[in-house]
């Protein structure tokens, strides 16, 4: 499988899904 | 007292971040593709030689500023957010931690490896080789840790928290 970081967009898409599940387990966590 | 640590501290904290994740951005946005495009010409010795050194000297200072100023504003509250220990202080949890991570690779990763691609240390071809893999992994990794880390830091605090967060 091709690493994301090796471009742009994957490293854009990459970070866009991490924030989404950062933000999900947090959100949980604060209820 | 407030005025200082709180005031000044936040108005550095957002200066050096400008600074640092602007140069950030140049380096994945700019820079390593216009040196795959220089590489086609012979053309990209003016960028390594004059620009990326200078680029790299505010990148990683600003990096540490950055970090440093966060401590101060974080203040008594820094284990709070470091480890979790209070609900208000997870969103800001967060993004320091993704902030240090960060600061990590620019001074262990990023930067003793663009040494030895610039040629600031002696390296033969091959681990000139390896150091360029390594830094261009680790500034992508910031790259994408920055996203999450930015949407931490400016949902962390007031309104927004409340807004973000519930």
């Amino acid at each position: 499988m091709k690493n994301p970081l090796d471009s742009l967009w994957g490293t854009v898409i990459s970070g866009l899904v991490l924030t989404l599940i950062l933000y999900n387990i947090i959100k949980f966590a604060m209820q | 007292m407030e005025f200082i640590l709180l005031g000044l501290g936040r108005w550095l904290h957002v200066m050096a971040g400008v600074m640092w994740i602007g140069l950030l951005y140049y380096f994945n946005f700019v820079q390593v593709d216009a040196l795959k495009a220089a590489a086609a010409d012979n053309s990209g010795a003016g960028i390594t030689r004059h620009v990326a050194p200078r680029a790299l000297f505010y990148f990683r200072w600003a990096a540490l500023v950055t970090w440093l100023a966060g401590a101060m504003i974080l203040g008594k509250h820094f284990l709070d957010a470091f480890l979790f220990l209070q609900a208000a202080y997870y969103p800001i949890g967060v993004g320091a931690w993704l902030g240090t991570i960060m600061l990590f690779n620019v001074w262990v990763l990023i930067w003793p490896n663009q040494k030895k691609i610039l040629g600031i240390v002696a390296a033969t071809d091959e681990e000139k080789n390896k150091a360029r893999r390594l830094a261009f992994l680790a500034s992508r990794t910031n790259t994408m840790l920055s996203m999450p880390m930015l949407f931490f830091m400016s949902a962390s605090g007031g309104v927004f928290r409340t807004a973000i967060f519930g």
